[in-house]
């Protein structure tokens, strides 16, 4: 036998530091540090981290294998140990075995791997159905059975925390930039059918627990289901560049019980509906800026920034800008919130007559400008009715 | 010139790299706006796959590709200097566009439509460098098919041509076969933006994923440009240091177009979450598992090499064997990224950042970082400082290492690539990452040190340099005459063997 002890200890040794850091990756996954992959909470979650980890023992054994191989011949034949190097260039044999046996165990994963692809795909059989429409940088979810339309955006402590130099400590948001004003309310134990689709550009809609990310793309379709099983709030954030404001566009499931659901259905309703008659309230300047302010950080701000300077080459300033400040350009300044211009998305059906008529307040006598012009929803209402 | 040149773009991009890795070192946004750090990252991999690896690429085979083959210079030496002058107008096209109004190109090297026709004045910009970046590198392929294929000399037939050879025939033919395919991308994206045409947009009846099907046609050959010099490289070095012929010479070559051959046929693993039909995933998931196979045959030959070599371990030994090692671990994290199912967690996420970079930095620049030190005496006649480029090695090696294995466990974790912030459950292996960031970064100042020096002086090399290695380049005096051979060498089978 070559095989020398203090060869068998070294293979040992690294085999036992391998295989520890390994397990450490694998089944000692601290929650704080959050080394692994998560196992989620549908089945198809479950699956996936189970074909992750049977993908992962596989290479890590494949690993082991070669490397210590390679140690051992690094260890065993160098010039320093006065070793006189062989003369073999080829073995055909060796050579059709190791070309056949990674063959082998790349079938073997693809088989799993086929069945699982093949659950993922069927949509058939759902019994609710959420349409996830991407925005720069926000969602929009339409339950088609349900007539409710919500917006998710940014959480406002986010918002604040992530302005640059802040002095806002991330740690003291809630869920920093994971946490959204509106969060996707489903029920468990149904199978639902999300459809992702964006009005822009490409967005991708992921939540881990949910086992899955889809590309969201303007003009496609693209559709997907999950059951959960559990109760909670499951976060996750848009997964394809998309822009300046890609990494603030985080996505909240909440997952509750049928009947929460229903009841949560109804509510929702009704204060849908109570926000549409807005238009026939006037209100004061002070209320229209302290709630346009509130709007214009939500939807406005991450292009025109908090200064109302926007971006040069890019998104225009509003400070200063004739379309905010001359009294002619009222009408148009109305329009081009409720219908978008360019790059600029129409706010229109995302935004209450008095959520537009605030904002358009806000920024016509905020900064530089101070125009003193009052917009009331009504005005709204007039233009959207052109 | 092309390695002065991609040394200094190598710097550029790295210092890019190192402000997006300062950004990323805490939760909170400090340093720069997310405009700006999306910009960092598009530039930052732009400037290292065209301006760092590929002319790195090519400058080792205008240098090394004649002697290797036993001619004088290579065939066409006026097409060599346009296909060289043409990237410094490039690149400055490109990286003024970071001082224009609106900033550089955001949307990602990858330039996705509809998000990159938002880009500002600095888009023309972008297409042009593009396009001349490709006119250059099939320039510069043009030259290496016509050398290698006329300019042999007797006795050199096509199966005893050293591996780095072999690959860089293949990669030529990869260039010119893929290139072409991403400037017809780009004008579409031109004509899109400026000329009213909707190839890519919905709105006029085109398809925004057309786009990612043309580009990573293109960009999946691309890869393999960048990596197939590598393992001719490598395959190179191993045997010099172990003193021992390259195990398994044919089916090198056969594994090596084996791959070039099936990279044309799984562009689309960069794509299986924009929803393509299940029979399309499942083909593209057989087909980048299959890659598997050949690119396993490499790595075993390489270490059959080493088996029963006497093996001595010098800076460019350190780094092959340091590229054997996290090289594999790349592949092993594309393995797992080309199940379609669980591509669909992994997909743009840091896991997949630090996929590509262990394919890329420990793959190809530590290749690269070995080929230097391989051919330093050879090409200054001067020893360069062995101790210095050790501390250089295992400088490189620990922080790469640290810099990159993290952002694995942050990827499954679930934190996604290119955000310029991120929740705080994912601060501590990011600051751990750009600490590592920062340490290579430092790292890489020693290599210039090294490389300076030893041009400068230093031990007077001999002609054969390493006493294992062969071939025709250790033949000829260090330095090497100004044309090479100018009465081609007889090559006979003995000279190329142990």
């Amino acid at each position: 036998m070559f095989l020398k002890k203090s060869m068998i200890r070294f293979l040992t040794k690294f085999s036992v530091v391998f295989a520890s850091l390994f397990l450490l990756s694998s089944n000692l996954a601290l929650a704080a540090w959050g080394l692994n992959m998560t196992q989620g909470v549908t089945p198809i979650s479950q699956d996936v981290y189970n074909m992750h980890m049977t993908s992962l023992y596989v290479v890590t054994i494949i690993g082991i294998l070669v490397f210590s191989v390679m140690f051992w011949s690094i260890f065993q034949h160098r010039k320093s140990k006065g070793v006189k190097p062989a003369k073999f260039s080829h073995s055909t044999t060796v050579e059709i075995i190791w070309t056949l046996i990674p063959f082998a165990i790349i079938v073997a994963l693809a088989i799993p791997a086929t069945k699982l692809l093949a659950r993922m795909d069927d949509t058939s059989k759902s019994e609710i159905t959420i349409k996830a429409t991407g925005y720069q940088w926000k969602w929009k979810y339409d339950y088609i059975d349900e007539d409710i339309t919500i917006y998710s955006n940014l959480a406002a402590d986010s918002v604040d925390a992530s302005q640059k130099n802040s002095g806002i400590d991330p740690k003291t948001a809630d869920n920093y930039l994971r946490n959204t004003d509106t969060a996707l309310v489903l029920p468990v134990g149904k199978k639902i059918r999300i459809m992702t689709t964006a009005s822009d550009v490409i967005h991708a809609w992921w939540v881990p627990d949910l086992g899955w990310k889809r590309d969201a793309i303007p003009g496609f379709i693209n559709d997907n289901w999950t059951v959960i099983n559990k109760e909670g709030v499951y976060r996750g954030q848009c997964a394809e560049i998309c822009g300046k404001g890609h990494g603030y566009m985080p996505i909240v499931v909440k997952a509750v019980p049928e009947k929460e659901y229903t009841a949560w259905v109804q509510e929702t309703k009704v204060a849908l509906n109570s926000k549409q008659d807005s238009g026939d309230k006037v209100l004061s300047m002070d209320d229209l800026k302290s709630k346009g302010a509130a709007v214009f950080k939500a939807n406005c701000q991450a292009c025109h920034q908090a200064n109302g300077q926007g971006i040069k080459g890019v998104f225009p300033a509003i400070d200063g800008s004739p379309l905010a400040n001359l009294k002619e350009n009222i009408p148009a300044h109305i329009h081009q919130v409720i219908y978008g211009k360019g790059i600029m998305p129409a706010f229109g059906e995302q935004l209450s007559d008095t959520d537009i008529a605030s904002v358009i307040t806000f920024t016509r006598n905020n900064w530089g400008n101070k125009t003193g012009d009052i917009i009331q929803p009504k005005d709204v209402l007039a233009s959207r009715k052109k | 010139m092309y390695l002065v040149f991609s040394l200094i773009m190598f710097f550029i991009g790295g210092s890019m790299a190192m402000i997006i890795r300062a950004e990323l070192f805490q939760p909170g946004l400090q340093f720069v706006d997310p405009q700006f750090y999306n910009s960092m990252v598009t530039v930052h991999a732009l400037v290292m796959i065209f301006g760092a690896v590929m002319p790195a690429g090519v400058g080792l085979a205008n240098w090394m590709i004649p002697i290797m083959i036993g001619a004088p210079d290579m065939a066409l030496p006026r097409m060599n200097n346009m296909s060289f002058w043409i990237m410094p107008f490039a690149f400055a096209l490109l990286l003024s566009t970071l001082f224009m109004d609106g900033g550089g190109p955001a949307g990602g090297w990858t330039m996705y439509p509809p998000l990159v026709l938002q880009t500002g004045k600095a888009f023309p910009f972008l297409i042009f460098a593009v396009h001349f970046l490709g006119i250059s590198s099939i320039m510069g392929a043009i030259n290496i098919i016509a050398t290698v294929f006329n300019m042999r000399a007797p006795g050199m037939t096509l199966m005893r041509m050293p591996l780095f050879v072999w690959t860089w025939v293949i990669t030529a033919f990869l260039l010119i076969a893929s290139l072409p395919v991403l400037a017809g991308a780009v004008t579409m994206l031109l004509t899109d933006k400026y000329f009213g045409t909707s190839f890519f947009s919905a709105a006029g009846g085109g398809d925004p994923v057309l786009f990612q099907h043309i580009f990573w046609f293109f960009g999946h050959p691309e890869v393999y440009i960048l990596a197939l010099p590598a393992f001719g490289i490598i395959s190179q070095i191993i045997p010099t240091f172990a003193r021992k012929p390259l195990f398994g010479y044919a089916s090198m070559v056969y594994a090596t177009a084996s791959i070039a051959i099936l990279s044309f046929f799984v562009w689309a693993h960069h794509m299986f979450t924009v929803g393509l039909p299940i029979n399309g995933e499942l083909f593209f998931m057989y087909a980048t598992m299959l890659i598997a196979v050949p690119t396993g045959v490499k790595v075993f030959n390489w270490i059959a090499t080493m088996w029963k070599g006497a093996m001595t371990f010098e800076a460019p030994m350190l780094f092959a064997l340091a590229f054997v090692v996290l090289f594999t671990i790349g592949g092993f994290s594309g393995l797992m990224l080309g199940i379609t199912p669980v591509d669909f967690q992994y997909h743009d996420t840091y896991f997949v950042v630090a996929h590509f970079h262990y394919v890329l930095l420990t793959g190809a620049i530590f290749a690269l970082m070995a080929s230097a030190y391989y051919w330093l005496p050879k090409w200054t006649g001067n020893m360069y400082d062995e101790k210095l480029g050790k501390i250089h090695f295992w400088a490189s090696a620990i922080s790469a290492n640290v810099l990159f294995f993290p952002q694995h466990f942050l990827g499954l974790a679930g934190m996604p690539r290119r955000i310029p912030d991120y929740s705080v459950q994912f601060a501590d292996f990011n600051m751990i990452s750009s600490l590592g960031g920062f340490a290579y970064g430092i790292s890489q100042l020693l290599f210039v040190y090294i490389v300076v020096k030893c041009v400068l002086g230093g031990k007077k090399a001999t002609g054969q340099v390493w006493d294992g290695a062969r071939g025709l380049e250790w033949t000829l005096s260090s330095p090497p005459p100004y044309h090479s051979f100018s009465k081609p060498p007889k090559v006979t089978k003995a000279l190329m063997e142990y």
